[in-house]
């Protein structure tokens, strides 16, 4: 992605579950503010939200970077979820509907890269769990 | 909002539950015992959760409605979930999340009719029959 940073990235922890709900309302902020439609906005959030609860629950806690960023006329929100957990030794795996390495539904990682138009992951054991997703306004 | 519980309304034998904040995961699993607690005490025969006042549901607080109905018809209840916003059921949809047995209706008015007695036989006759279909 040939993006520019519009704003000062916001880090927040992921520590709690009200931290989690935290992370949601800053991406809602943003995305309002980069004018996404309402669907956008409300998949952006939901991504957000089963990302956060992965670096709580499967990370052990971590941080969350979210920001506005620019491509030409569009605008649109980055967030990254970063851990220093055990990492996924089989990402295809994990990535696959259903599958759960804990006590969840199995849909946090491939259902939230449904909801969101830029996704990437980046893991390994031992090497904790680092994601990334945007969505622009159409 | 992390010490308040989300509060129970009782109507005749329906329990109507309001969610007007944005639910953590702690909140929402002491609303599901809280709920439970409640259908055994007042012998309710419904239970109307409205989440017209919710921006998401994600995969936990998608989990917790479902539990919330399976645990209710075990104690001889019926759960309906009113007033889901259309951006969410789009999200919903998406993320691969399905509510299951579940049953739905778009307003608390809908649901208590749905939750009324005569109206509940005539909707189990049509199950009855949406059953048959399926076999």
């Amino acid at each position: 992605m040939t993006t520019t940073t519009a704003s000062t990235a916001q880090r927040l922890p992921v520590r709690t579950d009200s931290d989690v709900v935290k992370v949601r309302q800053l991406v809602r902020t943003l995305a309002q503010q980069a004018r996404l439609s309402l669907v956008d906005q409300t998949k952006l959030v939901t991504a957000a939200s089963e990302l956060a609860r992965n670096t709580l629950v499967y990370g052990g806690g971590g941080e969350a970077e979210v920001e506005l960023v620019t491509d030409g006329a569009r605008t649109g929100v980055r967030a990254l979820f970063a851990d220093e957990g055990p990492g996924i030794p089989d990402l295809d795996l994990a990535l696959t509907d259903g599958w759960t390495s804990g006590s969840g539904l199995g849909l946090g990682l491939s259902g939230s890269r449904r909801l969101v138009q830029h996704f990437s992951i980046d893991t390994a054991p031992g090497a904790g769990t680092r994601v990334e997703i945007a969505t622009w306004s159409r | 909002m992390s010490s308040d519980g989300v509060p129970i309304l009782k109507i005749g034998t329906t329990l109507l539950v309001s969610i007007q904040v944005d639910l953590q995961d702690d909140t929402a699993l002491r609303l599901q015992e809280d709920l439970a607690e409640r259908i055994t005490s007042t012998g309710a025969r419904g239970v109307i959760i409205d989440i017209s006042g919710l921006e998401i549901v994600d995969s936990f607080i998608g989990r917790m409605l479902a539990s919330v109905a399976a645990i209710s018809h075990v104690l001889d209840a019926t759960t309906v979930v009113v007033g889901m916003r259309p951006a969410v059921a789009i999200t919903m949809v998406e993320l691969g999340l399905s509510l299951g047995e579940v049953r739905t209706a778009l307003d608390v008015e809908r649901g208590l009719a749905l939750l009324a007695p005569e109206e509940r036989s005539a909707e189990d006759v049509l199950l009855a029959a949406a059953e048959r279909e399926e076999r």
